[in-house]
Protein backbone atom coordinates (compact mmCIF):
# COMPACT_ATOMS: atom_id res chain seq x y z
CA UNK A 1 0.00 0.00 0.00
CA UNK A 2 2.87 2.54 -0.71
CA UNK A 3 1.85 5.75 -1.56
CA UNK A 4 3.07 8.28 -3.55
CA UNK A 5 1.04 11.03 -2.34
CA UNK A 6 2.11 12.40 1.08
CA UNK A 7 3.60 9.23 1.90
CA UNK A 8 4.20 8.27 5.80
CA UNK A 9 7.60 7.63 6.17
CA UNK A 10 8.87 4.96 8.42
CA UNK A 11 11.40 2.68 8.81
CA UNK A 12 10.87 -0.89 9.35
CA UNK A 13 13.85 -3.18 10.35
CA UNK A 14 15.84 -0.58 9.01
CA UNK A 15 14.90 0.29 5.70
CA UNK A 16 13.22 3.39 5.18
CA UNK A 17 9.49 3.21 3.79
CA UNK A 18 6.77 5.19 2.63
CA UNK A 19 3.12 4.41 3.44
CA UNK A 20 -0.72 5.54 3.33
CA UNK A 21 -1.80 8.60 5.97
CA UNK A 22 -3.75 6.00 7.90
CA UNK A 23 -2.00 3.13 7.82
CA UNK A 24 -2.46 0.97 11.03
CA UNK A 25 0.40 -1.98 12.14
CA UNK A 26 -1.79 -4.40 11.13
CA UNK A 27 -2.15 -3.22 7.73
CA UNK A 28 1.75 -3.04 7.67
CA UNK A 29 2.35 -6.48 8.50
CA UNK A 30 0.11 -7.57 5.94
CA UNK A 31 1.58 -5.17 3.27
CA UNK A 32 4.42 -6.63 4.03
CA UNK A 33 3.16 -10.17 3.41
CA UNK A 34 3.71 -11.27 7.06
CA UNK A 35 1.90 -13.54 9.61
CA UNK A 36 0.87 -11.89 12.48
CA UNK A 37 0.82 -15.07 14.60
CA UNK A 38 4.88 -15.40 13.98
CA UNK A 39 6.20 -12.12 14.55
CA UNK A 40 6.68 -9.44 17.08
CA UNK A 41 6.27 -5.42 16.58
CA UNK A 42 8.25 -3.22 18.53
CA UNK A 43 7.85 0.90 17.67
CA UNK A 44 10.29 3.23 18.70
CA UNK A 45 11.89 0.42 21.24
CA UNK A 46 7.68 0.08 22.76
CA UNK A 47 6.31 -3.52 22.07
CA UNK A 48 3.06 -3.23 19.97
CA UNK A 49 0.13 -5.58 21.87
CA UNK A 50 -0.44 -7.76 19.05
CA UNK A 51 -4.22 -6.91 20.11
CA UNK A 52 -3.78 -3.44 19.33
CA UNK A 53 -2.55 -4.12 15.71
CA UNK A 54 -5.93 -2.90 14.04
CA UNK A 55 -5.82 0.75 16.12
CA UNK A 56 -2.60 1.76 16.43
CA UNK A 57 -1.69 4.07 12.98
CA UNK A 58 1.62 4.52 11.98
CA UNK A 59 3.29 8.02 12.87
CA UNK A 60 5.63 9.76 10.66
CA UNK A 61 9.41 9.03 11.54
CA UNK A 62 8.21 6.04 13.89
CA UNK A 63 11.14 3.30 14.18
CA UNK A 64 9.56 -0.51 13.81
CA UNK A 65 11.34 -3.61 14.67
CA UNK A 66 9.69 -6.70 13.35
CA UNK A 67 11.07 -10.12 14.77
CA UNK A 68 10.62 -13.57 14.73
CA UNK A 69 11.91 -17.02 16.08
CA UNK A 70 14.94 -18.67 13.91
CA UNK A 71 17.50 -21.44 14.88
CA UNK A 72 19.64 -20.50 17.75
CA UNK A 73 21.62 -22.37 20.68
CA UNK B 1 13.42 -51.85 24.80
CA UNK B 2 13.78 -48.54 27.23
CA UNK B 3 15.60 -49.26 30.23
CA UNK B 4 14.74 -46.87 33.08
CA UNK B 5 11.39 -45.45 31.31
CA UNK B 6 11.72 -41.74 31.17
CA UNK B 7 8.83 -41.31 32.79
CA UNK B 8 9.56 -42.09 35.77
CA UNK B 9 12.31 -40.01 36.34
CA UNK B 10 11.39 -36.72 34.88
CA UNK B 11 12.76 -33.81 35.47
CA UNK B 12 10.62 -30.40 35.92
CA UNK B 13 11.53 -26.22 35.43
CA UNK B 14 9.11 -23.63 36.57
CA UNK B 15 5.94 -25.87 36.62
CA UNK B 16 7.00 -27.66 33.41
CA UNK B 17 7.65 -31.66 33.66
CA UNK B 18 9.95 -32.79 31.12
CA UNK B 19 10.73 -36.55 30.13
CA UNK B 20 13.70 -36.17 28.04
CA UNK B 21 17.05 -34.21 29.99
CA UNK B 22 18.46 -33.10 26.58
CA UNK B 23 18.06 -29.59 25.66
CA UNK B 24 19.22 -28.80 21.63
CA UNK B 25 19.55 -25.96 20.23
CA UNK B 26 18.22 -24.72 16.59
CA UNK B 27 21.36 -23.34 15.52
CA UNK B 28 24.11 -24.16 12.62
CA UNK B 29 22.13 -26.48 10.20
CA UNK B 30 22.41 -26.72 7.11
CA UNK B 31 18.55 -26.39 6.39
CA UNK B 32 15.44 -26.25 8.36
CA UNK B 33 14.53 -29.75 7.46
CA UNK B 34 17.88 -31.55 9.11
CA UNK B 35 16.82 -29.05 11.76
CA UNK B 36 13.90 -31.12 12.38
CA UNK B 37 15.11 -34.36 11.46
CA UNK B 38 17.68 -34.15 14.18
CA UNK B 39 15.53 -32.36 16.91
CA UNK B 40 13.20 -35.49 16.20
CA UNK B 41 16.25 -37.97 16.47
CA UNK B 42 17.04 -36.60 19.82
CA UNK B 43 14.02 -36.75 21.77
CA UNK B 44 14.38 -33.66 23.23
CA UNK B 45 11.12 -31.85 24.21
CA UNK B 46 12.62 -28.40 24.58
CA UNK B 47 14.74 -26.60 21.64
CA UNK B 48 16.40 -22.73 21.81
CA UNK B 49 15.41 -20.40 19.38
CA UNK B 50 16.90 -16.85 18.25
CA UNK B 51 14.99 -13.60 18.04
CA UNK B 52 16.05 -11.80 14.88
CA UNK B 53 14.23 -9.06 12.25
CA UNK B 54 12.93 -10.84 9.55
CA UNK B 55 14.13 -10.61 6.15
CA UNK B 56 12.39 -7.87 4.25
CA UNK B 57 13.84 -9.06 0.95
CA UNK B 58 12.63 -12.33 1.46
CA UNK B 59 9.85 -12.94 2.76
CA UNK B 60 8.72 -16.10 1.44
CA UNK B 61 11.89 -17.42 3.03
CA UNK B 62 10.64 -20.70 5.43
CA UNK B 63 10.32 -20.32 8.81
CA UNK B 64 11.45 -22.58 11.62
CA UNK B 65 7.59 -22.60 13.21
CA UNK B 66 6.92 -24.59 10.00
CA UNK B 67 10.02 -27.26 10.75
CA UNK B 68 9.91 -27.39 14.62
CA UNK B 69 6.16 -27.09 15.88
CA UNK B 70 5.59 -24.50 18.73
CA UNK B 71 2.70 -26.96 19.43
CA UNK B 72 4.82 -29.56 19.73
CA UNK B 73 8.27 -28.26 21.39
CA UNK B 74 8.39 -25.59 24.43
CA UNK B 75 10.11 -23.23 22.61
CA UNK B 76 12.98 -21.74 24.81
CA UNK B 77 14.29 -18.11 23.46
CA UNK B 78 17.25 -17.14 24.10
CA UNK B 79 19.26 -13.49 23.86
CA UNK B 80 22.34 -14.94 21.78
CA UNK B 81 23.87 -11.44 20.38
CA UNK B 82 23.27 -9.50 23.16
CA UNK B 83 26.26 -7.90 24.77
CA UNK B 84 24.32 -5.97 27.13
CA UNK B 85 21.57 -6.27 29.91
CA UNK B 86 19.31 -3.93 27.97
CA UNK B 87 19.48 -5.76 24.63
CA UNK B 88 18.58 -8.77 26.69
CA UNK B 89 15.66 -7.65 28.15
CA UNK B 90 14.35 -6.23 25.12
CA UNK B 91 15.05 -9.53 22.96
CA UNK B 92 13.16 -11.78 25.37
CA UNK B 93 10.13 -8.81 25.63
CA UNK B 94 9.71 -9.26 21.82
CA UNK B 95 10.31 -12.57 22.08
CA UNK B 96 7.58 -13.04 24.75
CA UNK B 97 5.16 -11.17 23.12
CA UNK B 98 6.07 -13.48 19.45
CA UNK B 99 5.43 -16.65 21.29
CA UNK B 100 3.66 -15.57 24.50
CA UNK B 101 5.10 -17.96 27.37
CA UNK B 102 7.79 -16.55 29.82
CA UNK B 103 9.68 -19.28 29.98
CA UNK B 104 13.29 -17.89 28.58
CA UNK B 105 16.96 -18.35 28.42
CA UNK B 106 19.13 -15.36 29.26
CA UNK B 107 22.23 -15.19 28.33
CA UNK B 108 24.63 -11.99 27.84
CA UNK B 109 27.58 -12.71 26.68
CA UNK B 110 31.65 -10.99 26.40
CA UNK B 111 33.42 -10.88 23.47
CA UNK B 112 35.08 -13.16 21.05
CA UNK B 113 37.62 -14.93 21.73
CA UNK B 114 35.69 -16.06 24.94
CA UNK B 115 32.16 -15.35 24.80
CA UNK B 116 32.65 -15.88 28.45
CA UNK B 117 29.29 -15.09 30.31
CA UNK B 118 29.42 -11.69 31.61
CA UNK B 119 28.31 -12.17 35.14
CA UNK B 120 27.90 -8.80 35.89
CA UNK B 121 25.38 -7.90 32.85
CA UNK B 122 23.94 -11.04 33.63
CA UNK B 123 22.42 -9.99 37.16
CA UNK B 124 21.89 -7.07 35.75
CA UNK B 125 19.21 -8.37 33.32
CA UNK B 126 18.33 -11.38 35.58
CA UNK B 127 16.61 -9.06 37.89
CA UNK B 128 15.02 -6.57 35.32
CA UNK B 129 13.71 -9.91 33.36
CA UNK B 130 12.09 -11.06 37.31
CA UNK B 131 10.82 -8.28 38.13
CA UNK B 132 9.60 -8.25 34.64
CA UNK B 133 7.39 -11.77 35.18
CA UNK B 134 9.79 -13.79 33.14
CA UNK B 135 10.75 -16.84 34.31
CA UNK B 136 14.46 -17.50 33.93
CA UNK B 137 16.75 -19.97 32.73
CA UNK B 138 20.35 -18.62 33.63
CA UNK B 139 23.43 -19.54 31.28
CA UNK B 140 26.21 -18.41 33.36
CA UNK B 141 30.21 -19.32 34.45
CA UNK B 142 31.28 -22.05 36.63
CA UNK B 143 30.85 -19.96 39.50
CA UNK B 144 29.27 -21.53 42.62
CA UNK B 145 29.47 -18.29 44.29
CA UNK B 146 27.53 -16.57 41.15
CA UNK B 147 25.00 -19.39 40.59
CA UNK B 148 23.83 -19.15 44.21
CA UNK B 149 23.08 -15.33 43.80
CA UNK B 150 20.98 -16.34 40.57
CA UNK B 151 19.21 -18.80 42.37
CA UNK B 152 18.21 -16.18 44.97
CA UNK B 153 17.36 -13.74 42.82
CA UNK B 154 14.73 -15.88 41.52
CA UNK B 155 16.31 -17.99 38.61
CA UNK B 156 13.95 -21.31 37.41
CA UNK B 157 17.32 -22.84 36.52
CA UNK B 158 20.67 -22.48 36.72
CA UNK B 159 22.94 -23.38 33.33
CA UNK B 160 26.57 -23.12 33.81
CA UNK B 161 29.18 -23.95 31.12
CA UNK B 162 30.84 -27.22 30.74
CA UNK B 163 33.59 -25.34 28.30
CA UNK B 164 32.98 -22.12 26.10
CA UNK B 165 30.61 -22.05 23.49
CA UNK B 166 30.96 -24.52 20.52
CA UNK B 167 34.54 -25.32 21.68
CA UNK B 168 33.17 -29.31 22.00
CA UNK B 169 36.07 -29.37 24.74
CA UNK B 170 33.24 -31.04 27.42
CA UNK B 171 32.96 -30.36 30.62
CA UNK B 172 36.55 -28.68 31.71
CA UNK B 173 35.50 -28.11 35.60
CA UNK B 174 33.54 -30.74 36.68
CA UNK B 175 34.43 -29.75 40.59
CA UNK B 176 33.24 -26.63 40.39
CA UNK B 177 29.59 -27.71 38.21
CA UNK B 178 29.48 -30.48 40.94
CA UNK B 179 29.64 -27.77 43.51
CA UNK B 180 26.76 -25.99 41.79
CA UNK B 181 25.08 -29.06 41.89
CA UNK B 182 24.95 -30.19 45.24
CA UNK B 183 24.28 -26.37 46.40
CA UNK B 184 21.14 -25.55 43.90
CA UNK B 185 17.34 -26.25 44.63
CA UNK B 186 16.44 -25.29 41.06
CA UNK B 187 17.68 -27.30 38.11
CA UNK B 188 21.12 -27.05 37.30
CA UNK B 189 22.25 -27.49 33.39
CA UNK B 190 25.58 -27.83 31.71
CA UNK B 191 25.08 -25.45 28.44
CA UNK B 192 27.41 -25.11 26.21
CA UNK B 193 31.10 -27.10 25.46
CA UNK B 194 29.26 -30.54 24.79
CA UNK B 195 31.46 -32.04 21.85
CA UNK B 196 30.53 -35.68 21.53
CA UNK B 197 28.03 -38.03 23.17
CA UNK B 198 30.41 -38.85 26.19
CA UNK B 199 30.88 -35.11 27.26
CA UNK B 200 26.94 -35.38 27.53
CA UNK B 201 27.29 -38.52 29.76
CA UNK B 202 30.11 -37.58 32.12
CA UNK B 203 27.74 -34.10 32.73
CA UNK B 204 24.83 -36.26 33.66
CA UNK B 205 26.97 -38.43 35.72
CA UNK B 206 27.82 -35.49 37.83
CA UNK B 207 24.27 -34.77 38.62
CA UNK B 208 22.97 -32.47 36.01
CA UNK B 209 19.55 -32.23 35.71
CA UNK B 210 19.72 -32.15 31.81
CA UNK B 211 22.56 -30.79 29.62
CA UNK B 212 22.03 -28.43 26.19
CA UNK B 213 23.30 -29.20 22.90
CA UNK B 214 23.70 -27.10 19.84
CA UNK B 215 27.15 -26.84 18.02
CA UNK B 216 27.67 -30.97 18.59
CA UNK B 217 24.74 -32.04 17.13
CA UNK B 218 24.43 -29.06 14.09
CA UNK B 219 28.22 -29.60 13.20
CA UNK B 220 28.67 -33.02 13.02
CA UNK B 221 28.90 -35.16 10.11
CA UNK B 222 25.69 -36.49 10.70
CA UNK B 223 23.25 -34.02 12.90
CA UNK B 224 20.84 -36.78 12.84
CA UNK B 225 23.13 -39.71 13.69
CA UNK B 226 24.58 -37.43 16.34
CA UNK B 227 21.27 -36.72 17.83
CA UNK B 228 20.90 -40.02 18.65
CA UNK B 229 24.38 -40.32 19.91
CA UNK B 230 23.70 -37.61 22.95
CA UNK B 231 20.01 -38.75 23.73
CA UNK B 232 21.84 -42.27 24.53
CA UNK B 233 24.21 -40.43 26.21
CA UNK B 234 22.02 -38.45 28.28
CA UNK B 235 20.06 -41.66 29.35
CA UNK B 236 23.33 -43.28 29.84
CA UNK B 237 24.47 -40.33 32.43
CA UNK B 238 21.35 -39.78 33.88
CA UNK B 239 21.19 -43.66 34.72
CA UNK B 240 24.45 -44.45 36.02
CA UNK B 241 24.33 -41.36 38.63
CA UNK B 242 20.82 -42.85 39.58
CA UNK B 243 22.64 -46.00 39.76
CA UNK B 244 25.52 -44.79 42.48
CA UNK B 245 29.23 -45.33 40.76
CA UNK B 246 31.87 -47.27 42.68
CA UNK B 247 34.16 -45.41 44.36
CA UNK B 248 37.61 -44.78 42.98
CA UNK B 249 40.38 -46.81 44.35
CA UNK B 250 44.02 -46.86 43.81
CA UNK B 251 44.79 -50.46 43.62
CA UNK B 252 43.03 -53.53 42.21
CA UNK B 253 40.47 -55.54 43.85
CA UNK B 254 39.57 -58.81 41.58
CA UNK B 255 36.06 -59.43 40.18
CA UNK B 256 36.51 -63.03 40.86
CA UNK B 257 36.41 -64.97 44.17
CA UNK B 258 39.64 -65.90 45.55
CA UNK B 259 38.21 -68.66 47.90
CA UNK B 260 37.37 -71.94 46.11
CA UNK B 261 40.35 -71.84 43.85
CA UNK B 262 41.81 -75.57 42.26
CA UNK B 263 44.90 -76.94 43.92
Amino acid sequence: MSSVLSPLSVTVNGEPMGFAPGMTVAGLIADLGLDTRKVAVERNREIVPRSTYPEVRLEAGDQFEIVHFIGGG
Amino acid sequence: MDIGLPTEDQWQVAGRRFASRLIVGTGKYKDLATTAAAIEASGAEMVTVAVRRVNLSDRGAPMLQDFVSPERYTYLPNTAGCFTADDAVRTLRLAREAGGWNLVKLEVLGPAPTLYPDMAATIEAAAALIKDGFEVMVYCSDDPIAAKRLEEMGCVAIMPLGAPIGSGLGVQNPLMIQMIIEQAKVPVLVDAGVGTAYDATFAMELGCDAVLVNSAIAMADDPVLMARAMKAGVEAGRLAFRAGRIPRRGHASASSPMTGMIK
